[in-house]
This record gives structure tokens, sequence and C-alpha cells, in this order.
């Protein structure tokens, strides 16, 4: 049986404001010198303290909105989520839950769009570690990370496919670094990804889906995908349906675990944060952030010129959105054409109307006849592949005729692009089966 | 008379008369207390050297603060409640931390870990609640002034049991920072005394908006002082019929219904309005108040205030539990989303009563003060008691409790005057002209 992914993003920024989401202390978590410096009654949870919101964190969470097409909320509010744990020190999370600050909102990717449900701003929680102390097990809690303004960027579940999953993740984080709202650092945990994944048969949403967590990358959010495309269609196979449940991404492991399933699944009882009153958003307001959006192509310029364009045909390439468009694509699709493809838009060699992204590649690819496609050359490159994604080769070999893609896919990667793809797939082929 | 020989005068009474009342769960060190006297700021302020207390609801830096809770025992806050910075700015001196019901749920202050307080003119009685320590005190001379916390009658149910004077502020009108929440939404910060005019000179000092507290209001502060000699004239205050009805004290009744006839002499208007919402308001109440306190506790899971969660008392689990059922998917709707509705008809409500009167005079508490011990037996008696305070915190308006006379068997009545949002002058000055023709305030109770 074959069966369509469907794959829904959620999706934490960590805000890069002076201060933290509530209070006035220092937001820099990730360079406190030690544990619990950036702390105040507020931040601590301290009884009677109270929150006051960050305007900036708003004003940021609105231009990504207004980055991004989302509807802007012209009433918004807080809302208290519960739960225990240790790193939660008022028992609730400052969130929103019915009124977000930005709704609806899309970004279009090369495999098609990807809508977004909504964008709303929370608190970070403080950070747990644990430790071995005077040789016993403790685990202890830094605070510097608690209340640091927390953005959540939800999408509809259109996204279809690895490949379009790390297109959408990458070109989101590119939007918000150069709005200078966050540095998305992922290692450090200033972007946070979570995929509800399904399969379906017919296109429509099954009434199960599955939450994984603890994906620190755009590779791990692709090869959790890749995993779960397996799990879920073997046990689809079988005529059951996966269990509604939440999963953690092992990269040691390259796999997905069960942590827990929807039994035990929170009741928050939201209601209203009563110590902040509702928000409202003047048009005026959202004016002046939007005009904050004028000065991208500057940003853009910049990033261009990091990549190599020359700046007299950044400056133009930036002013211009369907050469920009284009530009896009290409270093999606094989950066080592960006230049030349700028060079080419900029002197008028190429129409960026009449000419996809793809086919002036593919232009490219021919014309220099660089293709390796020498078996000996090849090789090495394929068993390395096969030898570093074992999930999905099993699952080829279980029948799963579109796993070859993907793989495919991982040797014209690590090739930089120059593999002939058509020799690699009948290696592949050959090789697997 | 100098400020220490006031302080020192203070501390004689309470030499004398705490081990009876039970009003204290602090009490400073008086040589502390009188070195930090001669070492207070310098300030023009009224309040420059006056002993004062504060409702054991608000963080003092240094001092335990325990919200009448086991929870918190031994909890030394780092940092100073706002209402606290502004007396210590004006040079007001802090005797101690006063006994309440913990967490401020209750009306009597027995639902207290540290004993019950004992009202000073009948020590078999309570001395209402929550802050019954703050009251009794006052009432017992242990200082010049106490600041309450009111959420639901908690300083005006005190107050009308004890002959005190006290206010129960616009919501916002004065910083709750540090003030240990029951009820974020109706909680508000104000001061227990003998006379208005002395609610008047505290308000001015402690109110205004305060950049830690984003519920505080922007609205300028008047000087209340000032305005207490305003003339009445023309100025009509309403009886609202409702709530004169079958459950009211017949004493307290003649009394208030004596106390308006006052206030017609002083050339105010006095007309029957209808408010029909005591009861409602009632059940709004008890449950919008249990769903904030249930999520304003969740922070005391004993992780990081030493006591677990085991030392709540009963009541206070009654509360946690009762809202967290309100707040649970499935009863949100049923019993939150539909108290929030009723929290609208008050608030229209009081608007519709408050277009034909400029205030509404009214009971504060049903009964005089019961026995120890009574209200305690049964939880609905003890919420019945709230009957009269209750819908005026949802609402947000200010309500003046002051004395209106004495039962005779010499028990306290007290009366409030309730007035639209940021009214406080106006009531002022009707409760202060109505103590300048009146001497129910002045009188003590005998120790």
């Amino acid at each position: 049986m074959t069966y369509q992914l469907i794959c829904g993003a959620e999706i934490h920024v960590e805000l890069k404001t002076q201060s933290k989401m509530f209070c006035g202390c220092k937001n820099d978590p990730f360079h406190a010198p030690k544990p619990n410096l950036y702390t105040c009654p507020v931040c601590l949870g301290m009884p009677g303290a109270l929150p006051v919101p960050n305007k900036k964190a708003i004003e940021g969470t609105i231009l990504l909105g207004l980055a991004l097409h989302s509807q802007i909320a012209e009433v918004s509010k807080f809302d208290r989520k519960h739960y225990f744990y240790p790193d939660l020190p008022k028992g609730y999370q400052i969130s929103q839950y019915d009124q977000p600050f930005c709704l609806g909102g899309y970004l279009d990717t090369s495999f098609g769009r990807v809508n977004l449900t909504r964008i709303h701003l929370e608190e970070d929680t403080a950070k747990l570690q644990h430790a071995v102390v005077d040789g016993q097990k403790v685990s202890l809690i830094d605070f510097n990370r608690s209340s640091v303004p927390l953005m959540e960027i939800v999408t509809e579940p259109e996204i279809k496919s690895p490949e379009m999953a790390k297109e959408f993740l990458k070109k989101l984080r590119d939007i918000i670094r150069s709005l200078g709202i966050s540095d998305c650092d992922m290692e450090k945990g200033g972007m946070r990804l979570e995929a509800n994944i399904s399969l379906t048969r017919d296109g429509t949403l099954p009434h199960y889906k599955v939450e994984v967590k603890n994906i620190n990358s755009f590779r791990f959010f692709a090869n959790s995908l890749d995993y779960e495309f397996a799990r879920q269609t073997a046990i689809l196979d079988k005529g059951d349906t996966p269990i509604q449940e939440t999963r953690g991404y092992r990269a040691d492991i390259n796999s997905t675990v069960s942590q827990r399933t929807k039994e035990d699944a929170a009741d928050y009882r939201y209601f209203p944060e009563p110590d902040i009153p509702p928000l409202v958003i003047s048009h005026a307001m959202i004016e002046q952030i939007r005009s904050r959006l004028a000065i991208l192509p500057e940003a853009v310029e910049t990033n261009l010129i990091k990549v190599g364009i020359s700046p007299s045909a950044a400056k133009i390439l930036a002013q211009t959105p369907l050469m920009l468009t284009f530009i896009e694509q290409v270093k999606i699709l094989n950066k080592k054409f960006i230049t030349s493809a700028a060079n080419a838009l900029v002197n008028k060699k190429i129409d960026a109307n009449a000419t996809t992204p793809q086919e002036y590649i593919d232009s490219q690819v021919n014309l220099a006849s660089s293709q390796v496609n020498d078996e000996a050359i090849l090789k090495p490159w394929i068993n390395q592949v096969i030898a570093n994604n074992a999930s999905v080769v099993s699952n080829y070999k279980g029948g799963k005729a579109n796993a070859l893609g993907f793989l495919v896919g991982q040797v014209m990667k690590l090739s930089g692009g120059e593999a002939d793809p058509h020799v690699v797939n009948e290696l592949l082929h050959d090789l697997l089966n | 008379m100098n400020k220490q020989a006031l302080i020192e005068q203070c501390y004689d009474r309470i030499a004398k008369y705490e081990r009876d009342l039970n009003a204290f769960i602090t009490l400073r060190d008086k040589k502390t207390v009188l070195a930090e006297l001669t070492q207070a700021q310098q300030s023009s302020s009224p309040l420059s050297g006056l002993p004062y207390l504060l409702k054991d609801a608000y963080v003092t830096s240094g001092i335990q603060t325990t919200a009448g809770s086991n929870i918190l025992k031994g909890f030394i806050p780092t940092y100073d409640a706002t209402v606290y910075s502004k007396l210590k700015k004006a040079g007001a001196i802090l005797l101690g931390k006063m006994n309440m019901d913990a967490w401020g749920h209750g009306s009597s202050t027995e639902n207290t870990d540290f004993g019950a307080t004992h009202n000073p003119w009948d020590l078999t009685r309570v001395a209402g609640g929550s802050g019954g320590g703050p009251g009794a005190a006052i009432s017992a001379g242990f200082a010049s002034f106490a600041i309450g916390e009111d959420t639901g009658g908690s300083i005006r149910n005190p107050a009308a049991w004890t002959n005190t004077t006290a206010l129960k502020v616009t919501y916002g009108r004065v910083s709750r920072y540090g003030a240990i929440p029951y009820v974020s939404s109706f909680d508000t910060v104000g001061p227990v005394t003998k006379t208005v005019e002395e609610c008047a000179v505290i308000l001015r000092e402690i109110a205004g908006v305060d950049p830690y507290d984003g519920t505080s209001s922007p609205e300028p502060v008047p000087d209340y002082v000032k305005g207490l000699e305003q003339s009445l004239r023309g100025l009509t205050l309403g009886i609202p019929t409702e709530m004169y009805g079958p459950g009211l004290d017949p004493e307290t009744k003649i009394s208030i219904m004596t106390a308006s006839k006052e206030f017609e002499k002083l050339g105010v208007k006095i007309i029957e309005v209808s408010l029909p919402i005591a009861e409602i308001g009632l059940a709004a109440y008890y449950l919008m108040a249990p769903s904030e306190t249930s999520s304003n506790l969740g922070r005391y899971d004993g992780i990081r205030y030493g006591q677990g969660r085991d030392n709540f008392t009963d009541e206070t689990i009654r509360r946690i539990l009762i809202g967290t059922y309100a707040l649970s998917a499935g009863y949100y709707d049923a019993y939150y989303r539909q108290a929030q509705k009723v929290r609208t008809l008050l608030i229209q409500a009081y608007a519709k009563v408050l277009q034909q009167c400029d205030a509404i005079i009214m009971p504060v508490n049903p009964t005089l003060p019961p026995k120890i011990g009574e209200l305690m037996s049964d939880p609905l008696t003890l919420y019945l008691a709230d009957i009269y305070t209750t819908s005026i915190n949802p609402v947000g308006v200010p309500s003046l409790a002051l004395p209106a006379g004495f039962s005779k068997s010499g028990l306290p009545i007290g009366m409030q005057l309730v007035g639209d949002k940021f009214s406080e002058p106006l009531l002022l000055s009707l409760g202060h002209q109505y103590q300048q023709v009146t001497d129910w305030h002045t009188r003590s109770p005998e120790l």
C-alpha cells in the first residue's frame, strides 16, 4: 500500500530581546557566566511577583507575522497554561491560547505552499541539569532561561516530504534571522522543532497523529519524517492504526521512541492571565512595525554578498522580487550555481519568467557536462549513503519504492550535486535488489 | 505625642492584649523597630514615624511572610511589596505582620495555621476575615493604621465586626506587586484605620500606577484629604432593597437605616434602588475565586518553599479542588465561562444602579460576629457571610466600610458605601462627614 506523508510543524524560537518576557532581567541565557544570574522575583515565580509583558517581544512576533502574511490580532491576550514541572516555577506557563498575536499566514517552498495556523508568544522554562554533586545524583535548575521570550510558529499539516520540511524550515529560519529577532541557534536550543506526523492514503487527514519532540536540526527533522513514515506504514499495512502519542527523536539511533500516550495527556486548564490586561494592537502600531519590513532588502543584499554574489548584482537582485525568488530557489536546489544564476539574471542572459530554476540548473549541468558518471567515483558515495541510512534502506527493501528517491538525493548531496542522478539511481537499484 | 512614645505605647498595648487577641503572626522586635525610627528617611509625609501593620499577605524582605499558611512558615522574602516600599519611603514604621485566613480563604481568621484571631469586643467571637488580624489590632490600638487586602470582603468584613474604618479601593488603584494573590483579578490593597480621614491620608500615599503591576491604573491620584470637605448637597444615596432582605440581622438593618437619616441631614437625597444580584454574585464569586486561587497556589509544590502540599488546610484544599474542576476541559464552559458571563451581568447591574444614584449604602455582613467555631463547622455558612461583599470585587468598584452603630449586646455594626470606579473621593467625603456628626468610630473596646 502507498501512503502520503502529512506533517505539521511546531517551531519554538527564542527572541533576542534585551530583557526577558515579563521582567527586566537580562535575556542572555547562553552566555551567562554562571547559573541563576539573570533572575528576579518575577522569573523565579516568587509569591506576589507580577508579570509585565515585553513590548519588543510582542513587536518581534508581529513583525514575523507580517513577513509571513499572517493576520495580526486587533485584540490579543495572554493565558495561563498549567502543568507541574520543576523548571516551571509558577506551576503555569504564561502563553497564548485562543487569541494569539498572529493568525494564519504562509510560506512558499519549491514543493508548494505551507500555510501557518498561528504564531504566538510565551515564556521559556528554566533549564534542568542532571548532575552528580558530592557523589549524589541531583537535578539542578538554572533560571537564566526562565521567562525568556519564546515564539511558537504552528503550521497546518501541509508538509508532504522530508525535503519539503527541510526547505520550509530553512526558509523560515533565514527569514527570522534576516528580521533580526532571533539567532535561531539550534545547538543551544534557541530554535526547537516538533513534528506532528501521520500518513494518509486518500489525502484526507487521518484521526491520529504522532508528535515527535527533541528534534534539534533540520536533518533530524527530515530523518524523523523518514523514520515515522516507515514505522507508521508497517502498522497501517497490518490493518492497525498507530497510537496517538508523543515520541522523542533519538539522533544516536536515528529513530523515534515512545514517550507518552494519550491516556496521560495533560489538561492544561487554560484561562486568561489575570495579571496582564488584554492587549489592543492599533493599526498605527502594526504599520509602524510593518515599516521595519521595508528595510529588509538591505539585509537581503548583505546575505547575497555573503554567498558570493557581487555587490552590484546583489543590489539589483534585492530590489527585484522575481529574480530574488529565482535565486532563493537555486540556492536550495544547488548552491554552486548561485553566482552564475545571479550574473545570468542581472545580465539578462535568462528570463526569470520564462525559465524555472530547475531548468536553469539542468541546462548548466548539461552545458558543463561535468556530471560524474564514473562508477569508481560514485560507488564510495553510494556505499556511504547506504551505511548512513539503514532505516531508509530497510524501508526500500521492505517494498517502499519511493525510499530510493531519498537515497539518490543523499548521494547527490554528498557529491555536491556533481553526480549524475540517473546513473546513481541505476547503481542504487542494482545494489539494493 | 512624639513618635517614639507612640510606638512604645503600641508595644505596651500589644504586650497586654495580644495574648487574648492573637492578631499577629510576626511581631517585630521593639529594639529593631525603634532603631528603624531613628534611621527612618526624613519625610514630609504625615505618615512619617507612624507605627503600622501589614496583613501577612505582603512580602517584606528580611521579614517572615506566610499568608497565614504553614506552607510559607519561615519564608523570608527577598523583595518588598510596592505598598511596603511606598510606606517605607513615607517613613512609616512597620511593627508586624498580621493574622489572616490562609491565602485569604475565609471570613473569620479561623482558617489560619497560626490560631484564630479573637474579636476585641467579645473574645469568644471571631474578628472577621480574612483580615481579622489587622481589624482586631487597629480596634485594640496596636498601631496607627494597618494595610489590609480585599478580595471578596477581607478588608470590609473585619472592619464591620471590629468597629474600624477600612477602604476597599477600585481594582488597580493601588499596586498589587508583592501582594500574595488570592484572586488576581479581584485582589485590592487598602487601608484599615479608626477614621475615614486616616484612610484618605494613607490612600494618598499608596495609590498610583506601578511599572511592576500591569493591572495598576494610570488614573491620576487626587488629593483625597483635600476633597473630604466637599459639599454633599445634591448627592443621592441608593438603598438597594434586595440587600435588606430576610437574611439580614434586624439590628444591622435598623442601624443602617438610622445612618441613612444622618446622611439626609447632611443634604444627601436617599432613594430606593434595585440590585438583585447578591445570590448570583456570591455563586459566581465562589467559582471565579477558586479557579484563580487553584492556579495561584500551584507553585507551592514543596520544591521551592520547604513545606509540602499536605500543609494546605481543608478549606484551601476545597477551593483548589473546586477551582481545578471549574477550569478542567469539559467543565470550563459550564462553570468558569458561565461565571465570567455573570461577572459581566454584575458590572451592568452596578452600572445601572450607579446611574440612578451617586453611591449605594448597604450592609457589610448579614450577621453580628459569630462565636469562634460557628462558621468553620459549615463551609456554606462561611460563604454566606460574604453575601454583601463578594459581588463588589468582580465589578472592581470601591467600597468604604465604616462603623454604623452597636447591637444591644454591644457588638459593632458596620455599613458600606459603594461608588463607581475611582469614586474614592466621593466615598471618603461621605464617610468623613458622617463621622463628623456621629461617634461610633471613636468607641474602643474594653479589653
